[in-house]
């Protein structure tokens, strides 16, 4: 098979720090390895001529399912927050995500 | 005969002559998941005291309950099903202490039926893998040889069929998750046309592909199964707004002149001669039948294993970015291997500079796989190929090299590129271990799939008994 997708272990990288996900550096090059092996068999597509073919995103034909917009029953706070380790009055506790500056 | 070994309409005769009691019925599957769940690891969670109260309960309410289909039944549920108050995993490390606040669709309707929720069953991590090695909690073996894979990612729920641990299982399939471990198992698994069961409340795998199914003893229960779960739901869009046949009464009803396809392209290299012949036994007792068989093609088959591992891991890496470990469940150093696989290999897809070469080149290509079958459905009413083109394997067997493992998928990706239902139907044993093959139809074609099943069925139990 012709192997044209081979993955760098920078880019392994740069994927795994788009997807918040943190490798060792084993797992990099294992990652490596087993990612470019499957991106080559998937070049076999590259076979098919779609210029003039629309492409396929929801199987069934459905569009744009609308409902009423009323209010109904819903989860209680308490029930919403039950999975969580840190609350602070009834929300959600988390990391700082931005800087001061 | 034991209770277990019965189908849930035997069952329900059974408790409804008052020959036995849920509570003995629950009870035979729980002395059959202690006896042998040490070895088998079918289920991750058994709700053995909550299970025998809503036994006693439907005991009591018996006559008032006759009118409930799966009243006192025992049913596992796949443990990537929110079951309010019951551990959902997903089988992965991410979730090992989540307990929803609610009950996915699926589950409230059986719940509803009357039917008892006798636990959760173990699967590949996030319904990530063909064997059930993924699962973080240890694979599922095969109960006909513990050497060998059940087959994933719905490896408990065929398992505990097969093991007799429940009288009905309840899966998902996005590539096979439901034919390919029912195949491997010897039991029979629907994956009906995508939105025919809501999927509300299903950890989300690939959302386009994604569709809840069911295994069962025979295929009256798949169809009482099916029968229970289908419908629109207004917490899932996709769920199609289309009224749902009376599966169980139009079952033996047979088509006239029923003409079955067969694909030239699941029949070519890479299929186990073995496997081929069991298919081909299957095919001559439809033959038997006066079924005509037609050789077909679908030209496009080649591609869709690829166009399926740039879809489905593309949806996959979208749907775990959810969890970050701060509204629920641990945080994204829990992932492992297959899951980091899929995700990174999602988002390089849908990356910069990538997304048309991959993901929309991916679903162009699942336009003209689509397009064969509706080609085909012209000449046949439906379509016979074979589930996996190996017999199962051994543990251990695949699992250093993710390709080879992926190929396990290569002949029920297309019912899900293509949203239509498939069947998987057991043919008998092959040096001891099960084999199965499948029917395809068009989209909503479930009850001729029934239909046909059961011809099918009936001829073998024929042919067995004129053999005695």
């Amino acid at each position: 098979m012709k192997k044209i997708s081979n993955l760098t272990e920078q880019e392994v990288k740069h994927v795994a720090k788009l997807a918040r996900l943190s490798l060792t550096s084993e797992e990099v090059k294992k990652f490596q390895e087993q990612l470019s092996e499957v991106l080559a068999y998937i070049e076999v597509l590259k076979e098919v001529k779609t210029e003039k073919t629309e492409p396929t995103s929801q199987v069934t034909s459905l569009e744009n399912v609308f409902r009423e917009d009323k209010s109904q029953a819903s989860l209680s706070q308490k029930e919403i927050l039950s999975g969580t380790k840190e609350t602070h009055q009834g929300f959600f506790k988390i990391k700082r995500i931005l800087d001061n500056d | 005969m034991e209770l277990t070994q019965l189908s849930i309409s035997q069952a329900q005769e059974g408790l409804k002559k008052k020959k036995f009691s849920s509570v003995e019925l629950v009870n035979s599957s729980l002395e059959k998941i202690k006896k042998n769940n040490p070895k088998i690891n079918a289920f991750l969670t058994v709700c053995e005291k909550e299970a025998l109260e809503q036994a006693a309960q439907a005991d009591k309410e018996r006559s008032a309950m006759d009118k409930k289909p799966l009243s006192g039944i025992p049913i596992a549920v796949k443990d990537i099903f929110c079951t309010k108050g019951i551990k959902t995993t997903a089988a992965s490390r991410v979730l090992e202490n989540y307990l929803p606040v609610y009950d996915a669709t699926a589950v409230r309707k059986l719940k509803e039926a009357g039917a008892i929720i006798i636990g959760k069953t173990n699967l590949d991590a996030w319904a990530h893998g063909s064997s059930g090695e993924n699962s973080d909690f240890g694979s599922t073996k095969n109960p006909w040889n513990e050497n060998y894979v059940p087959g994933g990612s719905s490896s408990g729920s065929a398992a505990a069929m097969a093991a007799q641990m429940a009288l009905g299982t309840i899966g998902t399939d996005t590539g096979g998750s439901i034919r390919l471990p029912a195949s491997f198992c010897g039991v029979f698994g629907l994956k009906p046309t995508y939105g025919r069961i809501s999927r509300y409340g299903v950890i989300a795998m690939a959302s386009s592909l994604d569709t809840v199914g069911c295994f069962g003893k025979e295929v009256m229960d798949l169809a009482l199964l099916l029968q229970i779960m289908a419908g629109h739901d207004e917490y899932d869009a996709t769920s199609l707004n289309q009224s749902v046949p009376n599966y169980q009464q139009n079952l033996t009803k047979k088509k006239q002149n029923l003409r079955i396809g067969l694909p030239k392209e699941y029949f070519s290299q890479g299929l186990d001669k073995k496997v081929e012949e069991k298919t081909k036994e299957a095919i001559k007792v439809l033959e038997r039948q006066g079924t005509e068989i037609v050789e077909v093609s679908l030209p496009h088959t080649s591609y869709a294993l690829a166009v399926y591992y740039l879809i489905q891991p593309s949806e996959v890496s979208s749907n775990l970015a959810r969890y970050d470990g701060l509204r629920y469940g641990f945080d994204r150093t829990f992932f492992s291997d297959e899951a980091k696989r899929r995700i990174m290999l999602g988002t390089y897809a849908l990356s910069a500079g990538y997304y048309e070469a991959y993901y929309l080149k991916a679903m162009k290509v699942r336009t003209l796989i689509k397009k064969d079958f509706n080609k085909v459905f012209q000449k046949v009413d439906v379509l016979l190929t074979p589930v996996s083109p190996t017999l199962p394997f051994k543990i251990g067997e695949k699992t250093t090299n993710p390709l080879e493992m992926y190929l396990s998928d290569i002949y029920t990706v297309t019912a899900n590129l293509a949203g239509i239902p498939g069947l998987a139907i057991p043919a008998g044993l092959v040096d001891g271990l099960p084999v199965g093959f499948q029917l395809l139809g068009p989209q909503l074609s479930e009850e001729l799939l029934f239909q046909v099943a059961y011809q099918y069925e009936e001829q073998k139990r024929f042919d067995k008994n004129s053999l005695v």
